[in-house]
């Protein structure tokens, strides 16, 4: 069936729905998913159905079964590694979005040549430490690009507690801001897919607010 | 005055490394924009406060 689908019917039907120019947008935008855990996992998804033409997927780390519960992977995929497993994903939704992979972990050493070429940086670390380092890091190198982070997502609490904020130009984060992992909060699913697609439909905005 | 976090309006003269340890953050988990501009965690002693300035701090907690 997925044959039968070529890149003209694909984008032609995107192009119905959202119109021609905010599709023609979201072909050309070049966007980092940092960290493709339960956030990154659902933002890289969430991105690829709304047509984003190019996806830079980041992530040193192999599906395990402890992921399942809140990332997309599937149990098939345990053992891959998180960005092959995700790219495969994206190939059954998406096929024509262009993945490339990057099986690393980013460190001081290796943003400044692993993000030059995105425009737009989602962060989906779940240390805080590597969230505050990556935000040091692109907010010094690359004032011009768009960092959108995230912060707060982990329990049970209310789905509206999770906002998105402007912090300063080029810069925004998602969360409530307070739900922290080392508190002993769990990761649930549908909490971090809440968070996940503040960033992913604030990431579609800011494209579309761009000339 | 500066202004701290959008709202707040401090009287603050210090470096902003004392600014942060008096207000109790861990700066491991936060990133400092100063007037629009990141300032680095190895500049923070030795950059100075003063009036006007807008500080925005965010602080990050684990989970993603």
């Amino acid at each position: 069936m997925t044959n039968l689908i070529t890149r003209e019917k694909w984008y032609q039907d995107l192009f119905d729905r959202q119109g021609a120019l905010t599709t023609d947008k979201f072909i050309r935008a070049k966007v980092a998913v940092c960290g493709l855990g339960g956030l990154g996992s659902s933002i890289a998804i969430s991105l690829a159905r709304s047509g984003i033409g190019n996806l830079h997927l980041i992530d040193f780390d192999l599906v395990e079964l402890s992921n399942i519960h809140r990332q997309e992977y599937r149990l098939n995929q345990i053992g891959k590694r998180k960005t092959d497993a995700l790219s495969e994903l994206i190939g059954e939704i998406a096929p024509f979005c262009q993945v490339k992979l990057s099986n690393a972990k980013l460190s001081q050493n290796n943003i400044s040549s692993l993000l030059t070429d995105d425009d737009y940086i989602c962060e989906a670390f779940d240390k805080a430490t590597s969230k505050a380092a990556l935000a040091e890091i692109v907010r010094d190198n690359w004032p011009e690009k768009i960092l959108v982070m995230a912060s707060g997502m982990a329990g049970f609490s209310p789905a509206n507690e999770i906002k998105t904020k402007k912090i300063g130009e080029n810069f925004f984060i998602c969360g409530d801001q307070k739900s922290d992992l080392n508190q002993g909060l769990p990761l649930v699913f549908p909490r971090v897919k809440i968070c996940a697609n503040h960033q992913a439909l604030l990431i579609l905005q800011l494209i579309l607010e761009k000339d | 005055m500066i202004t701290y976090n959008g709202t707040q309006l401090i009287e603050y003269t210090k470096a902003l490394a004392d600014f942060l340890e008096e207000h109790n953050y861990n700066l491991k988990h936060i990133a400092v924009e100063l007037n629009g501009k990141i300032v680095k965690r190895a500049d923070y002693a030795r950059t100075k406060l003063q009036d006007g300035d807008v500080l925005e701090i965010v602080t990050f907690v684990g989970g993603g």
